[in-house]
């Protein structure tokens, strides 16, 4: 495992409450390695969220650690860690003017002097970050003009204007139709070919995460695993992700068919 | 690089106008004095009467600089309030900062009495007023924010604003119950708000309080662009949040705090002006809002002024009516066509 970036060691997530902990998950063991995609799938409410804020920082592990190239990301501060870790979250954009070539600017921060002056090689950035989500012709649209679908690709080329080995996606593919959520896969797998980086994202669209995904996280209340889509499908791995008897998976279909 | 060319005609046009409503506003008044009266006297030369002269320099430029002072320092601690709390109608008056400052003042000018005499004699000298004000004004948004932490909504920061607004007015009221006649007319005369009257120490005071406000808010243009796609994006994007929060809140409050002291609780300019900026410019950018923020702030303030003298007449109408009539309508405007964009 020599291209691993993102890893965690003996990581338990979960939340603190004044009285107790609330574990959601222990031993968390992941390695995430460069040029490869992974997608994290579970259930609803098993704590895929959390997971995913543990991993990026925003969220602090109950114990363990997550280490970026042997560093402890929740000893980085905020300014170096932007460096090596950008995101795209789940939660709607506050209200705001920005044009769709602001937004994606905004990416480059990190970078940028104390008033944000884009540089010649901040905006040669941008412009390759929108070129490779395919949003060129939308940089002069306001961010609240343009489709659901349109915004997803956008938010990704404001985190690969960030310039980082790491991506980190919450749920992109939700409130997407087909059409989009396939560009969006596509788009993704394009990038950790083109540009080695390591993209991890959730989702619950688990049927085009086996087809597209280098390795998977699965979610179970059981435990936390980590492979690649054709061990967890010859193991059987997905009929325990959702426990129910209506719900099979078709080993041969590599889909999720009902009962 | 179109919108560029069109920002720099926007300003330059902004500038000159905020210059030439300079100048107007101080011809303005009871007593109309020609332009060019008012130019020369104001760049040092001696007008051409002596009462005219005398009338520039002891009400008429002290009041005009206090318009363009408190202009735009509310109009910024408007802007900075609207980009943190994520919400447009948010501003100093809304969210109860300048009752925060009333009570701090209303606690000095109402209770000094009840203190020895050494110590109510600074805290009723302008330092005194300035100090109490701003900290009234920061505990105030404090709270705001405390309360906020546990509200996702970000209209039912407004509620809480609005909350903690008739919280304080009720400790100011319970004050007055208790305060002597001569208190109460002096606190009176200031909660009816007014730009003039100010001595050039107090201008001096309002100054450097206004000044270190705008350079707080100036450092934090990049925090609030960043903070325009939330919390969590603005950390991930290298965003020391507490700190750039912290330097926000000091901007706002010193403002907001010092201005309400020397000028009374003024409404709606904080909350108003940042919207036309915004609207003109059609832009998020702070680098761009700020200036223009600014810019505007003096310029709206000065034509309020202007208004409230009645020029040719001998009375003149309370500050906060004139805001009031030019700002109220837009916040309703504002709600009426309540879409995406306002930010």
């Amino acid at each position: 495992m020599d291209s691993t970036i993102l890893s965690s060691s003996n990581l338990s997530i979960g939340y603190k409450s004044k009285k107790d902990e609330i574990v959601i998950a222990k031993d968390l063991n992941l390695n995430l390695g460069a040029g490869k995609l992974t997608a994290l799938i579970g259930a609803n409410g098993i704590g895929k969220s959390t997971l995913l804020k543990t991993l990026t920082g925003i969220q602090k592990p109950l114990s363990g650690t997550v280490l970026i190239n042997g560093e402890d990301i929740h000893k980085m501060n905020p300014a170096a860690l932007a460096l090596h870790l950008s995101v795209v979250l789940t939660e709607r954009l506050p209200p705001s003017n920005l044009s769709v070539f602001e937004l994606v600017a905004l990416g480059r921060q990190p970078y940028t002097n104390w008033i944000g002056t884009l540089s010649k090689i901040d905006i040669a950035k941008i412009n390759e970050a929108m070129e490779r989500s395919q949003i060129t012709h939308l940089a002069h649209k306001k961010h609240y003009e343009i489709s659901d679908g349109q915004l997803q690709k956008v938010l990704v080329a404001r985190a690969l204007a960030q310039d980082c080995p790491i991506i980190v996606l919450d749920e992109p593919t939700t409130h997407l139709d087909l059409l989009h959520k396939v560009a969006l896969f596509k788009l993704l797998k394009k990038l950790t070919q083109e540009t080695n980086k390591c993209i991890l994202f959730s989702t619950h669209d688990i049927d085009m995460a086996i087809q597209l995904s280098d390795e998977m996280i699965l979610m179970t209340p059981e435990s936390i695993t980590q492979d690649m889509p054709c061990n967890f499908i010859a193991n059987g791995s997905f009929n325990r992700l959702f426990n129910d008897e209506n719900i099979l998976f078709d080993n041969q279909k590599g889909k999720f068919i009902i009962s | 690089m179109e919108a560029n060319k069109r920002n720099s005609i926007l300003f330059i046009i902004l500038i000159v106008a905020a210059f030439a409503l300079f100048i107007i506003n101080i011809s303005l008044g009871s007593i109309a004095i020609p332009l060019k009266d008012v130019f020369k006297s104001i760049t040092g030369s001696i007008a051409s009467k002596e009462t005219w002269q005398y009338i520039i320099v002891n009400y008429r430029l002290p009041k005009a600089i206090t318009a363009v002072l408190v202009g735009m320092g509310l109009a910024t601690s408007g802007l900075l309030m609207q980009t943190l709390f994520r919400n447009p109608l948010a501003g100093p008056y809304v969210l109860g900062l300048s009752s925060g400052a009333s009570l701090g003042v209303a606690m000095i000018i109402l209770g000094a009495s009840l203190l020895p005499v050494s110590v109510s004699a600074f805290l009723l000298s302008s330092y005194g007023i300035v100090l109490a004000s701003s900290l009234g004004s920061f505990l105030v948004l404090l709270a705001v924010l405390a309360v906020s932490y546990r509200l996702k909504d970000t209209m039912a920061i407004l509620i809480v604003g609005l909350m903690f607004g008739s919280l304080t007015s009720a400790v100011v009221n319970t004050l007055t119950y208790f305060s002597t006649a001569e208190e109460l007319q002096k606190f009176t005369f200031w909660s009816l708000g007014s730009l003039g009257n100010l001595s050039w120490t107090a201008i001096t005071i309002l100054f450097i309080a206004v000044l270190i406000g705008l350079s707080l808010s100036l450092i934090s243009i990049k925090s609030l662009d960043a903070l325009l796609l939330g919390e969590n994006y603005a950390k991930s994007m290298g965003l020391n949040y507490k700190k750039s929060r912290l330097l926000i809140i000091l901007a706002t409050s010193i403002m907001a705090g010092s201005i309400t002291a020397f000028a009374g609780p003024i409404a709606f300019i904080g909350l108003a002006v940042p919207h036309i900026a915004k609207l003109v410019f059609q832009t998020s950018n702070h680098k761009i809002l700020f200036w223009s923020t600014v810019l505007f702030g003096a310029i709206i303030m000065l034509i309020c002024d202007s208004i409230a003298q009645v020029p040719g007449q001998d009375f003149s109408l309370p500050i906060n009516a004139v805001t009031s009539l030019f700002g109220a309508p837009i916040v309703i405007w504002l709600l009426v066509r309540k879409k995406k964009m306002m930010g």
